[in-house]
């Protein structure tokens, strides 16, 4: 693994993550029909990295996000976005959000679904038009301006989702199982493309999925939890080398990562905070193949 | 719209063109050939042998009906989207409002006619305007709400994440959701005020009047002249209703070809 890029350790992330989460938790309802989603989580997340929150379903991932995104807010606990309080960064439009459906307007063409968020925060018409054509470019759907929503097909939907997202230039993007609706080959291509425009943007991104092969495709860090009460048990970095190519899924150490990930979510809390390591990684795939 | 589109548009009439004259020429037929008397069912040729007879006062009828039941239809429309409006915006008002305007909408509003002629007089427009507005009113209100509402709550998710305020969000989001369904209660509207006015004017109006027309001619068993007056309500009927559907086609186009399933 010499070619791999240093891995990032805690200590050497910026001292101001853009994501700053402390002993944050969420309960839903009161008294005996309380239900904790999440409880005392901690978490950084530093300027340009990919972390995604993976986990069995009920684990409160799409409930942290929306945490970050002030769609929602803690029941105990600090999360603080830019240096700020989530709900001051929400209210100076710092984030992008992509949620699983794409949530077009059918009303607007696809153009107009892209400028909606530029419309709201009052951009001149013709830095609309030109941004609005720039992201059709990005995500590649030149061409299809003038459709409506409903003539284009899932992946190109969600496509637009993305751009429109991107439209006002936030430095964070909260994605929300953007590709779960997704055939598989859809779904692989999407990857492709979200970590081209990574790239391109040098955007934040968290990213809700329940996919292992897509979150160590994707991501610097997979963060993993466990349920009843959500929680964080374990960060895997991902020291795969970027950009990330069609080829990156059959690297060895690609493998070696979604095994890791994978062992992390069976064993929710053998190794609970840890970092995952070579030794790890090793590790479970001794046990793997002492299975096989 | 280029010569192929008016092509298609026409095949998309005739079957209806068709029906309707093979209906039109099953009924002369078959009453000319079981010998019904016409005081029970008026060959078609006779309605409109009757129509040509009296045109003058059943135009002024038309006019007099049509200027009713339209009157009604836009002060009904307008009060029922404002209403509509009001109650979405305050929850409050919609907890309270929607189920009273629910069961406001089962009251035979045509019951209280006498009491409006009591109001204005049988002569006046008024009268026949207060029902068909009543009548109109209910439907557009509860279309509107619901249009407003029922909102996709991801959309309403995404604007919170732009830090749309609620006005940026009603005009975004909640008025262009509520448009089709404002329309299809426009077009119920349209025939319900027309309904009004000529049930209404069975109350009491002047003598041209559809309604008094019908039941006067009725009373007189000259039925051919009372079915020319018939025929022509119907026709006022669709004729606003063909103008609500003009109106939706104009006013949301991408309605129009999602529904046909263009791509």
């Amino acid at each position: 693994m010499t070619d791999s890029q240093p891995t990032q350790s805690p200590s050497d992330r910026p001292a101001r993550p853009v994501v700053a989460i402390a002993g944050a938790g969420k309960t839903f309802g009161t008294g005996h029909t309380a239900v904790t989603a999440l409880q005392g989580i901690d978490l950084a997340i530093g300027s340009g990295e990919f972390v995604s929150l993976i986990g069995p379903s009920g684990c409160g991932k799409s409930t942290l996000l929306r945490l970050i995104g002030d769609l929602t807010g803690p029941t105990t606990g600090e999360i603080r976005v830019n240096d700020k309080p989530a709900r001051q960064a929400r209210l100076d439009r710092d984030y992008g959000m992509v949620f699983q459906a794409p949530v077009l307007m059918d009303w607007r063409t696809i153009a107009r679904n892209i400028e909606l968020p530029l419309e709201i925060m009052g951009f001149p018409k013709e830095e609309r038009a030109r941004r609005s054509a720039e992201l059709l470019r990005l995500v590649e759907l030149e061409g299809f301006q003038h459709l409506h929503p409903w003539q284009l097909s899932g992946g190109m939907q969600q496509r637009v989702a993305i751009a429109r997202a991107l439209a006002f230039d936030p430095k964070l993007l909260l994605m929300d199982e953007p590709f779960g609706a997704l055939d598989e080959m859809t779904r692989e291509r999407m990857n492709l493309e979200l970590m081209r425009i990574w790239g391109r943007t040098g955007t934040t991104v968290v990213f809700v999925t329940h996919s292992i092969p897509e979150a160590v495709f994707l991501s610097t860090r997979v963060v993993v939890m466990s349920a009843r009460p959500g929680r964080v048990s374990r960060i895997v970095d991902i020291d795969l080398p970027q950009p990330r190519t069609v080829d990156t899924r059959e690297l060895e150490r690609y493998f070696e990562l979604v095994t890791a990930v994978r062992e992390a979510l069976r064993q929710p809390d053998a190794q609970s905070g840890g970092q995952a390591d070579l030794d790890d990684v090793g590790a479970a795939r001794i046990r793997a193949e002492g299975i096989a | 719209m280029n010569l192929a589109g008016v092509r298609r548009r026409a095949a998309g009439w005739l079957p209806a063109v068709v029906v309707f004259v093979i209906v039109l020429v099953l009924w002369e037929t078959t009453l000319t050939v079981f010998q019904v008397q016409s005081f029970l069912f008026p060959r078609p040729s006779v309605i409109v042998a009757a129509l040509i007879d009296d045109r003058a006062t059943l135009w002024k009828g038309v006019l007099f009906t049509g200027t009713e039941a339209l009157g009604g239809l836009v002060v009904g429309v307008f009060l029922g989207t404002v209403a509509g409006l009001a109650t979405a915006r305050w929850a409050t008002a919609r907890e309270i409002l929607v189920p009273v305007a629910i069961g406001a909408s089962s009251i035979p509003i045509l019951a209280f006619a006498p009491i409006t002629i009591n109001w204005f007089g049988a002569e006046s427009v008024l009268p026949r305007m207060t029902i068909a507005a009543l009548m109109v009113f209910f439907p557009v209100m509860v279309n509107t709400v619901r249009g407003l509402t029922q909102v996709e709550p991801a959309a309403l998710e995404l604007m919170r994440s732009y830090a749309a305020g609620d006005m940026e969000i009603l005009r975004r989001l909640r008025i262009p959701n509520a448009l089709p369904y404002w329309f299809t209660a426009l077009r119920i509207a349209t025939t319900l005020s027309v309904i009004g006015a000529v049930v209404g004017e069975f109350f009491g109006g002047p003598l041209y009047s559809l309604g008094i027309y019908i039941t006067y001619y009725t009373g007189q068993f000259k039925y051919p002249t009372a079915w020319a007056a018939i025929v022509l309500s119907c026709a006022l009927g669709i004729a606003c209703y063909l103008g609500a559907v003009v109106a939706e086609r104009f006013a949301l186009p991408w309605h129009q070809a999602r529904l046909a399933g263009e791509s």
